[in-house]
């Protein structure tokens, strides 16, 4: 099956400080992967570099096909993402936050599709609701919602569960279950991967920028958050 | 591509924040009017010393208040994270530079709409408000289109109310000279063909300055 994301010997750095080092892996159509490792070991970069946010050193990155270098705005057109900030307008409601995104997508029929992505993650009730007034569960409901409002093949979300309660994580436990069954490619970072454990097919594992594991999420050992110690011995 | 549909969309948007919180468009204003009587004490202004004091009343007022509205044209992306959802939007990021700078000119505009009545009030002055103000929307674009895009860049700065100012100032210097020359034949009530060589130069900075800043703002917003 052809990658929909292909990152071949990518490599990164803040001045001297080297945050991805020769990172190489393949994401398939359908397939849902959690990506792991301690703060500072490159998640975070990674998903960005994936994003466009941070131009890498060195490397391939394809997404979709589209050489990242080269084609960065037709990427961003075929990804969403949601990152540690929600990227939401404080000033603006949970439905005009979403309008201006879905212009910004062009996504067509706006309004029946804000009305889904809001069923979704359980926010047909507060659509009226001034971002600022909302609880950070549902300001990052909201920011999942804004990452998935176009349809996106490729989905990359860091510590999408942040601020979720429990309601919230089965919707999005939900969600990810739906778009495998849609061939839609997903890639999301955690911190809690007892917890989540079942909601990938494959567990990416980076340490001090390098991936030190690539394989099914059910071989993962069940120690492999006590990272730093656990990281060498994978 | 730039996208007019998304333009739009983009300084609606930032009109519609502005519209709720008033952020800028109050402190900006009461800011002008402020130093505008603030003038109004310190020159007494005659027949003799108008041509020489009343342009440079009006465009210090009006620089010195954009450069506090500037200083906030990424004050809501900045704060809260937003600019890099904006950057992961599949437009063109000269769009997100396009539609601040009309944003900034807008808000910049309805100060001085408010402004230069006062002005007049204030100095009991009798000014053609039609050249005043085309003089006044050529020299605003010039001075806002750099100032938009040194906003950007002293946004990742912890120093950027200071910055703003320090970069943008050595680098509008042509666009004030000519805004406060054609000013100044508008005031003394000279031919209007006098100031048209200032106005043609204004003319070809605000193009220089936005064609510019258009093609460096992504390498500004970049990491």
């Amino acid at each position: 099956m052809k990658a929909t994301v292909r990152v071949e010997g990518l490599e990164k750095r803040y001045g001297l400080t080297p945050a991805l080092r020769g990172v190489s892996f393949e994401l398939t159509p359908g397939e849902v992967c959690v990506l792991l490792g301690p703060n500072g070991s490159g998640k975070t970069t990674l998903l960005k570099v994936l994003a466009t946010l941070v131009r890498p050193d060195r490397g391939v990155v394809e997404v979709g096909g589209l050489d990242l270098r080269r084609h960065g705005r037709l990427v961003r057109g075929i990804i969403g993402f949601s990152g540690h900030q929600t990227y939401l307008y404080e000033e603006l409601t949970v439905a005009e936050n979403l309008r201006f995104y879905g212009r910004m997508y062009r996504v067509a029929d706006l309004d029946r599709r804000i009305r889904e992505v809001a069923e979704v993650f359980g926010l047909n009730d507060r659509l009226n609701t001034r971002v600022r007034a909302l609880s950070r569960g549902f300001q990052q409901r909201t920011a999942l919602a804004r990452a998935l409002l176009h349809d996106p093949p490729v989905l990359l979300l860091d510590e999408p569960t942040t601020g979720l309660d429990v309601e919230g994580r089965c919707r999005l436990a939900a969600l990810l279950g739906e778009l495998r069954a849609r061939g839609r490619t997903v890639l999301f970072s955690s911190h809690a991967f007892e917890l989540e454990r079942a909601w990938a097919d494959r567990a990416l594992v980076l340490s001090a920028g390098r991936l030190v594991f690539d394989r099914p999420a059910s071989d993962l050992p069940a120690n492999v958050l006590n990272l730093g110690g656990a990281h060498a011995r994978v | 591509m730039l996208g007019f549909d998304r333009l739009v969309a983009l300084v609606a948007k930032d009109l519609l924040i502005e519209l709720r919180s008033r952020d800028v468009a109050y402190s900006t204003l009461v800011f002008a009017l402020l130093v505008l009587v603030i003038f109004n004490f310190a020159f007494e202004l005659r027949a003799e010393n108008l041509q020489v004091l009343a342009p440079g009343v009006l465009w210090v007022t009006f620089i010195f208040a954009a450069v506090l509205a500037l200083g906030r044209v990424f004050a809501a992306e900045r704060d809260r994270g937003v600019l890099e959802g904006l950057l992961l939007c599949p437009i063109d990021r000269g769009a997100i530079y396009l539609a601040k700078l009309v944003s900034a000119l807008v808000l910049m505009l309805v100060v001085e709409a408010v402004a230069i009545p006062a002005f007049i009030a204030l100095f009991g002055l009798n000014l053609p408000l039609l050249p005043l103000g085309l003089v006044a929307l050529l020299g605003s674009l010039g001075f806002a289109s750099v100032g938009t895009l040194f906003s950007a860049l002293a946004a990742h700065t912890r120093t950027r109310e200071g910055l703003l100012p320090i970069l943008l100032f050595p680098i509008s210097v042509p666009v004030i000279i000519a805004t406060v020359k054609a000013t100044t034949v508008v005031v003394a009530g000279d031919p209007w063909e006098l100031a048209l060589p200032w106005l043609q130069l204004l003319v070809g900075f605000d193009a220089l300055f936005v064609g510019i800043s258009y093609l460096v703002f992504e390498l500004v917003v970049e990491d």
